[in-house]
């Protein structure tokens, strides 16, 4: 293999890595931060996409991104409701929302399953000729995404020191205490699932106009995908302060797609990237499990050898 | 300032583990008054703490603070004028923000989008070091590094930060270590001292529920069976709380923990 074919290799590596970390963002915010795990999430990134995606197609790929992040919002706030306002379990309330989102991301579609932008403009064609005849020209995606994923990851560092940030945080860190500093941990949980589901719909917006298509099934198994890179990242920085675990989350995304790369390139199977992130996901939340039960199985089962 | 009218409280109701915790209770605190809470286990002591601060609604009657009826003002909102501490040290203070990011929460200051500024950070490090602690030094650490006591110190500072009309503490000093529980039973004596704080506190141990505050109730089975103030308290001694106990209830006192607590 060539050492341009190796870099070019590791540019797509660091698009995708950056694309799907705003989603590991948003995982950060509503799993890590608030404690909810959002099984929306499949949906909401297919929602963002294929909004974006039909907004670009009518001649409007700038407008695409805000009107994804507001549909990502909605959908997040009908998440939070059900399960803040009307008692249904929180994984119960994503899976319904998750599901309801199939027929409405359709029913954008106008019942198709797919979308295509090659000829239509998107917020890569233009980048890119705006950077005609630069040295840049040939990074204008990577441009595209590490500007907006920097504006992400800066505005979530900025947002979780705020008053309104703090809230957010203690309401998955100890409610009780969220409750006894006059806060309603109920708008707190909404307010941090409309954020970080604004996220996760930018995240599929993105992804749509940079492959310029959308599937239905665009989004298929992004919750563990995220929840992979977002505990690779917590490896490397989960210790931190705030800034530091946010860096973590963008590093996690790109290592991920490092690792699925290379091992594509030893002949694994494309469709086996959704299985490799559940045995990363299985691994990284059983391992300190399992770590912590060891003294006791080895007692358990070592001894009995021995007297044997 | 606290005023209850025929409070009553059933859990589980029409089952076989019905449970009335809160049988028509009536109560009337005065502002300033800090009123020792004295029963056996289940006597329904944590269960009107919850009632008055609102981790649920009343099967009947009404609660009425400082003039105003809270009967059915959802918990948080309640929070605003009643500060709370519970046995469990763990419960009043997120372990994984930093101290001053709790105690930026339990302040209040500013609007929704503002951060902590450095004239908070000079506030809350003036207020630390009041605990003698060394907490002041420690700001930036996870409140998940403090000890019990520590924890129970913060959260009591937490918890007046802004004065409340009432505060509320249950045994909050009963899981720390002697020499601790004693420090904390101090800065708590100061800290509503100084703010006035109309206090209403849950004990155990007999002795400092007579030398504590200015009044004392005794609970049983969901009521209040004995309530005494001024001289009649004054004269009191732990013998006669246990006899006026057996008076009132029809039965001799028979909480190992209440009274080995009383042999200390």
């Amino acid at each position: 293999m060539s050492f341009d074919s190796i870099l070019t290799l590791g540019q797509t590596a660091l698009e995708l890595g950056l694309i799907s970390s705003l989603t590991v963002l948003a995982l950060f915010l509503s799993y890590s931060m608030l404690n909810v795990c959002d099984l929306s999430t499949d949906g909401c990134f297919t929602l963002g996409a294929v909004v974006g995606a039909s907004v670009a197609l009518s001649g409007h790929p700038f407008l695409a991104i805000p009107a994804a992040m507001a549909i990502g919002m909605v959908s997040g706030f009908v998440t939070a409701l059900l399960q803040t306002k009307m008692g249904i379990d929180s994984l119960l309330a994503g899976i319904i929302v998750n599901t309801a989102l199939y027929s409405v991301n359709i029913g954008i579609m106008n019942g198709a399953s797919l979308l295509n932008l090659n000829n239509s403009d998107t917020v890569f064609t233009k980048m890119r000729s705006v950077l005609e005849n630069t040295p840049l020209a040939g990074q204008y995606k990577l441009i595209v995404i590490i500007i907006t994923v920097v504006l992400v990851a800066v505005v979530l560092g900025l947002f979780l020191r705020t008053r309104l940030g703090l809230a957010i945080r203690a309401t998955g860190n100890n409610p009780d205490m969220v409750r006894s500093s006059s806060i309603n941990p109920v708008k707190t949980t909404i307010i941090g699932l409309c954020i970080s589901n604004a996220f996760t719909a930018l995240s599929g917006c993105l992804l749509a106009q940079s492959q310029k298509s959308v599937s239905i099934d665009i989004g298929t198994g992004m919750v563990t995908v995220a929840l992979a890179s977002l505990l690779i990242g917590g490896a490397f920085f989960g210790k931190g302060k705030i800034p530091l675990r946010i860096f973590g989350m963008v590093v996690g995304a790109f290592v991920f797609r490092l690792v699925y790369t290379i091992a594509l390139r030893f002949n694994l199977p494309a469709f086996m990237l959704k299985f490799v992130s559940s045995v990363i996901v299985i691994l990284a939340i059983s391992g300190p499990y399992l770590k912590k039960q060891l003294p006791y199985l080895k007692r358990r089962f070592g001894k009995e050898r021995t007297h044997a | 300032m606290l005023k209850l009218t025929h409070i009553s409280k059933t859990f589980n109701p029409g089952t076989v583990n019905a449970k009335k915790a809160i049988e028509d209770l009536s109560f009337h605190a005065a502002k300033g008054d800090f009123i020792t809470v004295i029963g056996a286990n289940g006597a329904g002591k944590s269960t009107l703490f919850n009632a008055i601060s609102g981790s649920f609604f009343t099967d009947s009657g009404k609660i009425e603070l400082d003039g105003k009826d809270i009967t059915f003002m959802p918990e948080y909102k309640r929070a605003r004028s009643i500060g709370r501490l519970f046995q469990d040290p763990m419960r009043g203070s997120a372990p994984g923000m930093t101290i001053e990011e709790n105690l930026a929460l339990a302040a209040g200051h500013g609007g929704w989008l503002s951060s902590i500024s450095r004239k908070d950070r000079q506030a809350f490090r003036e207020r630390l070091s009041l605990l003698g602690m060394g907490l002041e030094d420690r700001m930036t650490q996870p409140v998940g590094l403090l000890s019990g006591g520590q924890r129970q110190a913060l959260t009591l500072m937490m918890a007046t930060y802004n004065p409340p009309k009432l505060l509320l503490l249950d045994e909050h000093t009963a899981a720390l270590d002697p020499a601790t529980a004693e420090k904390v039973l101090e800065i708590t004596k100061n800290t509503v001292e100084e703010n006035h704080l109309t206090c209403m506190m849950i004990t155990h141990n007999m002795q400092s529920a007579l030398e504590l505050g200015n009044r004392t109730i005794m609970m049983n089975a969901g009521k209040i069976i004995l309530d005494v103030i001024g001289e009649e308290r004054a004269h009191m001694t732990v013998a006669d709380l246990l006899d006026r106990f057996k008076q009132a209830a029809g039965k001799a006192l028979d909480n190992d923990r209440m009274l080995l607590s009383e042999a200390e």
